[in-house]
C-alpha cells in the first residue's frame, strides 16, 4: 500500500516551512523512522522520518519548496527492507526481486518496547523515540538503552535523529598522541551554520555597559523568603534583567524588531529568548508575552523550560519564534563577552558575572556588586545611540528597582 | 511443447514441500519433483524427516518411553500394571501408520496450494531447464524460471563397516527393526546415535555406543552435557568416548567390533551395528555438467547467505548446502527462498537456530554455549535452576536437568539458553523467540510464566541470572 509523507503539524507561530533538502530520491528504498528530508522553519531543522520502510514511489514537494503544515511531500510504498541482497556471481537478480517487498508491518501508535526496556525508559524518564533500536525490524532492546545512558556524549542519539555517530579513532604519532575525529550532532552542525550566518548578513557591533546591583541584591534578600513562601519559586536574578529587558524594549521598539530582506518587523509582542546550554548543545527556548508575566510567572516558566532543554523533551515549539534574546556567561563566570545574534532578531543582551569591584560613590571608594553588560546589535537596523540608550535603560532600572513597578 | 513453470523444486522434503508451498502462496506456478521411495517400494513425500528420520523417530521415542516408565514408574504413581509386555510389531505398525498420514499429508497440502508434485528424478540443465524422469513414463524437460535445489542427505558410510542392511545398520534400518536386538552397538554418540540408542535401550537392548571424541556431546554446553551423560549411563547406555572404531566384520552371530581407546585395542561383539557418524550432502545426478553449480570441497552446493548458487534464479536450500542438517534450518531456508523469488526482501538469522535432542531426559539449546562465550572474551553471567526444584516436573517424576541462561554481563543481553530435561524440545521456543528478539534476562524475568508448569523453570534461571531466583537458593 502507499502512504503519503506529509509535512508535519508545524506550531502555531509558524505558518510555513522550506524544504532544506531530500536525503532520498525516488526509488530509493527506506528503513522505518529514517530521516527523508529537512524542513526548515525560522527557528529549528524539523526532520520527517519515514512512517514506515518502504520505497519512495514519488517525490512531490521538490527542494526549496515553501511547505505548509499536511501538504504531501512524497509517496511511500510501503513495504520491508533487509539488508540489500548479494548480487549473484553471473548478473545481477531479475527485475523482479526489484519489485518493492509488500505487508510490512504497520508503524502506528506508540513505539512498543520490551518489559526491561520500558522499565529502564521510565525510571530514567526517557522516552522510547530517542533511543535508536538494534533489534529484530529496529526494535529497542535493553542493551540499546543502557548504551543510550552511558553515552556521555549525547550525540549517540538525539530526538528524530535516528543515525549513531561514527567515532573514528586515528593514531596520529604513537599511542599517546592519538586524535578523534567525531562527527558533529545535527544540533551542533545547526548550530555552526546559524552563528556562521549571523556573521556573514549582520552588521554586529557590540556596545557595554556595567550595572550596579547593589539594589536589586538587597530587594532580593529581604524578599527571597516571602517570595518562595508565596509562590512556590526562587526569586532570581534573571527575572529582573529580563523584566528591565522589557521596559528597555517597549522605549526602543526597533531592537525588539527583525530584518526581513530590506523590511523591519516591528514585533508589539515580547518573546524572549533564554540561552540555555544543555548536554546536547545550546538551546534558546522562548517565553512568550514576559512583558504581562508577574515576576513570579517568570521564575515558574524559567525552571520549567530549563528542565526541559536538560531532560530532552523540548519541543519545537519552545524554540520557535523570539524577539530578543538574553544570554547570561555569568553563570560559567564570564567577565565580559559579544553575544552573537540569533537571526533573524536584531540585537541579544549579555549578561556577565557579578563581582564586587571598586566604584566611587560619592566620592569615596566603596566595594559595590558590578556587572557588565552587553548589546550586540544589528548596526543595519539600530542605530549606536538607541543601543547605548537601551543599555542605559536597563542599567537604570536595575540599580534603582522602584522604576520596574513604576515602569519609567 | 514443454511445460513451463515459475518454479520448480527438487525434493520434497522439510525445505523443498516448504518453498513450493510458499512459492505458490505468492501465486507463482510451482512444481515439486521427489524421488523418496520406501522400504515397501512405495514413493513418499516428506524427504528423510518424514520418512526416515524426525518423524519415525520420535514415534518410537514415545513408544519406548511409555514402555520404559510402565515398567518404572507407574508403581510410584500407584497403577498396578503386571506384567508389561512390548509388542514390537504393533510399534512399528503404529511409526508406519504416522509417517503413512504425514507424509499424505503433504500431498494433500500440494493439492490444496495448487503445486505440482512429480514423483520422480530431477536433474538440472543449463538454462534453467530441468530433466524430469518420472517413475513411470517418458523424459520430459521442464523450463522453470527459477530452480531450488533441495536434495537432502544421506548417512555416512564407513569404509570399514560397510552397510549390509542386515546386521551392520543405518539410521533408517534401525527405525524399523522388527525385534529388540539383545545387544546393539552404535557408531557416533551425535543426535541420531543417542536418540536410536536410546529407542532400543528402553525396549531391552544392551547398548554400547562407541564415540571418537573424547568430549561427550562436544557442541552442547559443558554443564548440560554433563547432566545428560549421567543420566544416560543410569539408563544403561554405555557411552565409550575417545574410542575410534578400527573395523567391524558382520557374521552369522553378529557383528564383531574392533575398536582402540586410550588403553588399546578393544573389541565388543554385538547382534546389531548402527554407524551413525553423521550425513553427508546427496548431489548424484543433481545437476548437469554444464549447468554452472558448484560444490565445495565437502560436497555442498556452494551458495550465498540468501542460498543463491552461482546461477542466476537458481536457490539451494537444507542439508545439501552449508549450516545444521536441521529440518528447521531448511523449512526457514525455503521460505525466505520462496520469498526472494516473489520479489520480497528475505534474510534468515543462522545465529539462533535452535538444536533439540529428543533422549530422556531431551536436551535443547540454542544461541552460544558457556564455552564459546569465554573463548569471545566478552563479560558474562550465568544462572541455571534444576526441575527438582520444580512442582510441575516433580509432579511428572521427571526432575533431572536443569535450565541455564547465559547473558551479557554488561547489557543483559541473553546470549545462549540450555535446557537438559523433560520437554526441553518445548521449553527451548520461548528461549529462541527471546534471542530473536535480543531480549535481556530482565525480559523474560518481567514475563509472567503459568503455575505449575516447567516454563516455570525458565523463569527462574533468568531469575538466577541475577541471583534473584525466588525458588531456589542463590549461589
Amino acid at each position: 500500500m502507499t502512504i503519503e509523507i506529509k509535512v508535519p503539524p508545524l506550531p502555531e507561530s509558524v505558518t510555513d516551512a522550506t524544504l532544506v533538502g531530500w536525503h532520498k530520491k525516488a526509488g530509493d528504498t527506506v528503513s522505518r523512522d529514517e530521516n527523508l528530508v529537512d524542513l526548515e522553519t525560522d527557528k529549528v531543522v524539523l526532520e520527517v522520518p519515514a512512517p514506515t520502510s518502504g520505497t519512495i514511489a514519488k517525490i512531490v514537494a521538490e527542494d526549496g519548496a515553501t511547505v505548509e503544515a499536511g501538504d504531501v511531500l512524497a509517496i511511500l510504498e510501503e513495504g520491508d527492507v533487509a539488508a540489500a541482497p548479494a548480487a549473484p556471481v553471473e548478473e545481477p537478480e531479475e527485475q523482479e526481486a526489484e519489485k518493492p517487498a509488500k505487508a510490512a508491518r504497520k508503524a502506528t501508535g506508540p513505539i512498543k518496547t520490551s518489559p526491561a526496556v520500558r522499565r529502564l525508559l521510565e525510571e530514567h524518564d526517557l522516552d522510547a523515540t530517542m533511543v535508536m533500536g538494534t533489534g529484530k525490524d529496529g526494535r529497542i532492546t535493553k542493551a540499546d538503552v543502557m548504551g543510550f545512558l552511558k553515552s556521555d556524549d549525547s550525540s549517540n542519539v538525539t530526538p528524530g535523529d535516528p543515525s549513531p555517530a561514527v567515532v573514528e579513532e586515528t593514531l596520529v604519532v604513537g599511542a599517546a598522541r592519538n586524535e578523534q575525529r567525531v562527527p558533529m550532532t545535527r544540533l551542533r552542525a545547526r548550530i555552526a551554520e546559524r552563528l556562521v550566518e549571523a556573521q556573514h548578513t549582520a552588521a554586529m557591533l557590540t556596545t557595554f555597559n556595567e550595572v550596579d546591583l547593589t539594589e536589586v541584591m538587597a530587594l532580593r534578600s529581604k524578599y527571597r523568603d516571602t517570595f518562595e513562601k508565596k509562590h512556590g519559586v526562587r526569586l532570581g536574578f534573571m527575572s529582573f534583567f529580563t523584566k528591565a529587558a522589557v521596559e528597555a524594549l517597549k522605549k526602543f521598539p526597533v531592537v525588539n524588531a527583525s530584518v526581513e530582506g530590506t523590511d523591519i518587523i516591528y514585533h508589539n509582542y515580547y518573546d524572549i529568548g533564554i540561552a540555555v546550554s544543555s548536554d546536547r548543545g545550546l538551546m534558546v527556548p522562548v517565553i512568550r508575552d514576559v512583558d504581562q508575566m508577574s515576576f513570579a510567572e517568570f521564575e515558574a516558566e524559567l525552571n520549567a523550560i530549563a528542565k526541559k532543554a536538560q531532560d530532552g523533551s523540548i519541543s519545537m515549539e519552545d524554540l520557535t519564534g523570539g524577539t530578543f534574546t538574553i544570554t547570561n556567561g555569568g553563570i560559567f563566570g564570564s567577565m565580559m563577552s559579544t553575544p552573537i545574534l540569533n537571526q533573524p532578531q536584531s540585537a541579544i543582551l549579555g549578561m556577565h558575572t557579578i563581582q564586587k569591584r571598586p566604584m566611587v560613590v560619592d566620592g569615596d571608594i566603596v566595594a559595590r556588586p558590578m556587572m557588565y553588560l552587553a548589546l550586540t546589535y544589528d548596526h543595519r537596523i539600530i542605530d549606536g545611540k538607541e543601543a547605548v540608550q537601551f543599555l542605559v535603560s536597563i542599567k537604570e532600572q536595575l540599580e534603582d528597582p522602584s522604576r520596574l513597578l513604576l515602569q519609567v | 511443447m514443454s511445460r513451463s513453470f515459475d518454479v520448480v523444486v527438487i525434493g520434497a522434503g522439510p525445505a523443498g514441500y516448504i518453498a513450493a508451498i510458499r512459492a505458490a502462496q505468492h501465486g507463482k506456478s510451482v512444481a515439486c519433483i521427489d524421488e523418496w521411495k520406501n522400504k515397501d517400494g512405495k514413493n513418499a513425500f516428506g524427504g528423510t524427516c518424514l520418512n526416515a528420520g524426525c518423524i519415525p523417530s520420535k514415534a518410537l521415542l514415545e513408544s519406548s518411553e511409555l514402555y520404559h516408565r510402565a515398567g518404572h514408574e507407574f508403581k510410584k504413581h500407584g497403577i498396578k500394571t503386571g506384567g508389561v509386555e512390548m509388542d514390537i510389531a504393533a510399534m512399528q505398525k503404529r511409526r508406519a501408520s504416522i509417517v503413512r498420514q504425514l507424509t499424505g499429508g503433504i500431498g494433500g497440502l500440494f493439492k490444496a496450494n495448487k503445486v505440482e508434485g512429480l514423483v520422480g528424478h530431477g536433474k538440472l540443465l543449463s538454462g534453467k531447464r530441468v530433466e524430469f524422469t518420472p517413475v513411470d513414463g517418458d523424459v520430459e524437460i521442464i523450463e522453470a524460471t527459477h530452480v531450488v535445489l533441495a536434495s537432502g542427505s544421506a548417512p555416512i558410510e564407513l569404509g570399514i563397516a560397510p552397510f549390509d542392511g542386515e546386521k551392520i545398520i543405518d539410521s533408517w534400518d534401525a527405525l524399523e527393526l522388527d525385534a529388540v536386538p539383545e545387544r546393539l552397538g552404535v557408531v557416533g554418540a551425535g543426535v541420531i546415535g543417542l536418540e536410536l540408542g536410546s529407542v532400543w535401550a528402553r525396549l531391552g537392548s544392551k547398548v554400547t555406543i562407541l564415540e571418537a571424541m573424547e568430549d561427550f556431546l562436544f557442541m552442547a554446553d559443558r554443564d548440560v552435557a554433563k547432566v545428560a551423560s549421567q543420566d544416560f549411563r543410569k539408563q544403561g547406555l554405555d557411552v565409550k568416548l575417545g574410542a575410534k572404531v578400527a573395523k567391524a566384520t558382520a557374521s552369522k552371530k553378529g557383528v564383531s567390533v574392533e575398536y582402540e581407546d586410550k588403553d588399546g585395542a578393544q573389541s565388543i561383539e554385538v547382534d546389531k551395528l548402527i554407524v551413525a557418524v553423521g550425513r553427508r550432502p546427496v548431489t548424484d545426478g543433481l545437476f548437469a555438467d554444464d549447468a554452472g553449480i558448484q560444490l565445495d570441497e565437502r560436497g555442498f552446493v556452494v551458495v550465498d547467505d540468501q542460498c543463491r548458487t552461482r546461477v542466476k534464479g537458481v536457490f539451494a536450500i537444507g542439508d545439501c548446502v552449508r549450516g545444521p542438517m536441521l529440518a528447521h534450518k531448511g523449512s526457514e531456508e525455503g521460505v525466505m527462498v520462496a520469498d526472494l523469488i516473489a520479489g520480497e526482501l528475505a534474510e534468515m538469522n543462522y545465529d539462533v537456530i535452535p538444536s533439540v535432542l529428543y533422549t530422556s531426559p531431551e536436551i535443547a539449546w540454542t544461541g552460544k554455549t558457556e564455552e564459546e562465550v569465554k573463548a569471545s572474551g566478552r563479560a558474562y553471567k550465568t544462572g541455571s535452576f534444576p526441575f527438582i526444584a520444580s512442582g510441575r516436573a516433580k509432579a511428572m517424576e521427571q526432575t533431572s536437568g536443569m535450565v541455564k541462561i547465559i547473558a551479557s554481563e554488561d547489557d543483559d543481553e541473553i546470549l545462549g539458553v540450555h535446557i537438559v530435561g523433560p520437554m526441553a524440545g518445548e521449553l527451548i521456543s520461548e528461549a529462541v523467540l527471546a534471542l530473536e528478539f535480543s531480549a535481556s534476562t530482565e525480559d523474560l524475568q518481567r514475563t509472567i510464566h503459568a503455575h505449575p508448569s516447567l516454563a516455570e523453570a525458565v523463569h527462574e534461571a533468568a531469575l538466577a541470572v541475577d541471583k534473584k531466583a525466588l525458588n531456589f537458593p542463590n549461589k
